[in-house]
């Protein structure tokens, strides 16, 4: 059979090809699965954790293993870091986990490598098949929001790879985060196979394998552990590291104007503590929030970068030799006290997407509210600020 | 730990219990425990912790469940906002260039 070369993007059809046509040979410019069909084995000789093609019903199949290399981790270190992200995409098809055979299990997962890679890793003694979907590098929950781990993708990739000649049961093994996307009966309608929804975790798929494919209440549940908001820090950390690099140097330039005696000392004297205050509010918003999240008061991800924030701005005020004696000094310690809270509060805000438990009708009545004070609070900061400076 | 818990009484999810057949789909999808089976149909134990992900509506074959979807991100909030459409930066912008940053 030829199998067409996979591409990258397409457009999936309006409506799924009666599975009928999928026993004949179609023409390749009038397959309506073109796209979605298992990509010929050449296409995986990029990937490097692929360990072989081997031979199933459906063509060459590749397969892969639990166990991690070194490469893999290195992957997944940079996946987390930002660089090259989009780029960190496993192609889309079968896979074969181990020596699968035709009663193994189909795991259906998102192309985003560090997903592929999990459900990998926590399946060390399983055989079972790998349907990957091409959610364009994306993860399944994140994916799922977005409906590229969807309905009529899975259909197409059931169809196109012809999984019914490739298994005699038919059952698809979706996790639960995905299914935000899929829509179960729709799929069990279109290509005849039924969807069960897997844990949440990954870790918990051999008990749910083991335990006759059923879930417990506690495995289905998102849970948002400290590892969990931890590893998140350099995502929340960078980008807000990007915006307050200049405004550090900003600020580092305007601090000469901040006494009489002399631009390079006066810039030497008060420039540091300006960055150093740029510094303790992105610390506070983009790293204490994360991991103390649970113990922060309040609802709203604002209040609990607010508490962060002034627990920053409290020894940053009093520890850093600001002279609380003179009137400068007392407005600059004011404004750091504006600032200080005013942007954690706002990287607090900025976290509930990666969060697990905020919805968005709580997310926009927040802003509603939040974000002015925010942006006026951080603007109104850097004015005394300023202030502090021409006065002193 | 306690359960951590975002704004009370803002979702939009409805449940229509007359249309429910008591499949317990809902249940199945739901990350939160929102769904309990009582008396051989779903209910509404705990709305509250509902993050409008959708999956119940989507599941229910029935059409008892309906909820306005939508990701808790404020970054894609406030990018719809902004016009530049609700992305919240792991994903394709409009003209084709790639984000880098993001959630997920």
């Amino acid at each position: 059979m030829k199998i067409e070369k996979i591409q990258p993007v397409m457009t999936p059809d309006c409506c799924s090809a009666p599975s009928s046509i999928l026993s004949k040979p179609a023409p390749p410019n009038l397959d309506p699965l073109k796209g979605y069909r298992q990509p010929a084995s050449n296409v995986f000789s990029s990937e490097i954790f692929v360990k072989e093609m081997v031979d199933t019903p459906i063509g060459q199949v590749p397969r892969v293993e639990s166990a991690f290399t070194r490469v893999d981790r290195r992957g997944a270190l940079r996946s987390r870091i930002g660089a090259f992200r989009m780029h960190y995409a496993v192609t889309p098809g079968v896979y074969a986990l181990g020596r699968p055979g035709q009663k193994s299990p189909v795991l259906v997962t998102a192309n985003y490598k560090l997903s592929f890679d999990h459900l990998r890793s926590r399946l060390p003694h399983t055989d079972a098949w790998i349907l990957v979907l091409d959610t364009k590098g994306i993860n399944v929950w994140c994916a799922a929001g977005k409906g590229t781990f969807g309905t009529q993708e899975l259909i197409n990739r059931v169809l196109g790879a012809q999984l019914g000649n490739l298994v005699e049961h038919r059952k698809l093994i979706v996790p639960q985060l995905g299914a935000p996307g899929i829509s179960a009966h729709h799929v069990e309608k279109e290509t005849g196979f039924r969807v069960v929804f897997g844990p949440v975790e990954a870790r918990d798929l051999p008990a749910f394998l083991d335990g006759g494919q059923k879930a417990t209440p506690q495995m289905r549940r998102k849970e948002f552990p400290l590892r969990e908001r931890a590893v998140l820090i350099p995502i929340e950390l960078l980008p807000a590291l990007r915006a307050m690099i200049p405004l550090s140097i900003i600020l580092f330039v305007l601090s000469g104007l901040a006494s009489t005696s002399g631009y390079l000392e006066s810039a030497l004297n008060f420039g540091p503590r300006a960055v150093l205050g740029v510094l303790f509010a992105t610390i506070a918003g983009a790293v204490l929030v994360p991991l103390a999240l649970p113990f922060l008061p309040g609802r709203a991800f604002s209040v609990k970068g607010l508490w962060a924030g002034l627990l920053f701005a409290l020894p940053f005020v009093f520890l850093t030799g600001i002279d609380l004696g003179i009137w400068p000094g007392r407005l600059e310690a004011a404004a750091w006290f504006l600032f200080i809270p005013a942007v954690s509060a706002y990287l607090a805000m900025k976290f509930t997407g990666a969060s697990t438990y905020t919805s968005v009708s709580g997310v926009r009545k927040e802003i509603r509210w939040a974000l002015p004070l925010e942006l006026g609070g951080a603007a109104f900061g850097l004015l005394m600020l300023f202030a502090s400076y021409l006065v002193g | 730990m306690k359960k951590l818990r975002y704004l009370p009484n803002v979702v939009t999810l409805e449940f229509d219990k007359k249309k429910c057949t008591g499949c317990g789909r809902c249940i199945e999808v739901c990350p939160h425990g929102v769904w309990q089976m009582k008396d051989k149909r779903a209910a509404l134990v705990d709305k509250n912790s509902c993050i409008e992900c959708g999956a119940c509506a989507k599941n229910c074959r029935y059409f008892a469940i309906e909820v306005q979807a939508g990701v808790g991100c404020a970054a894609a909030v406030i990018n719809g906002m902004r016009g530049k459409g609700e992305i919240c930066g792991c994903e394709t912008t409009k003209d084709g260039k790639t984000v880098s940053t993001g959630c997920c």
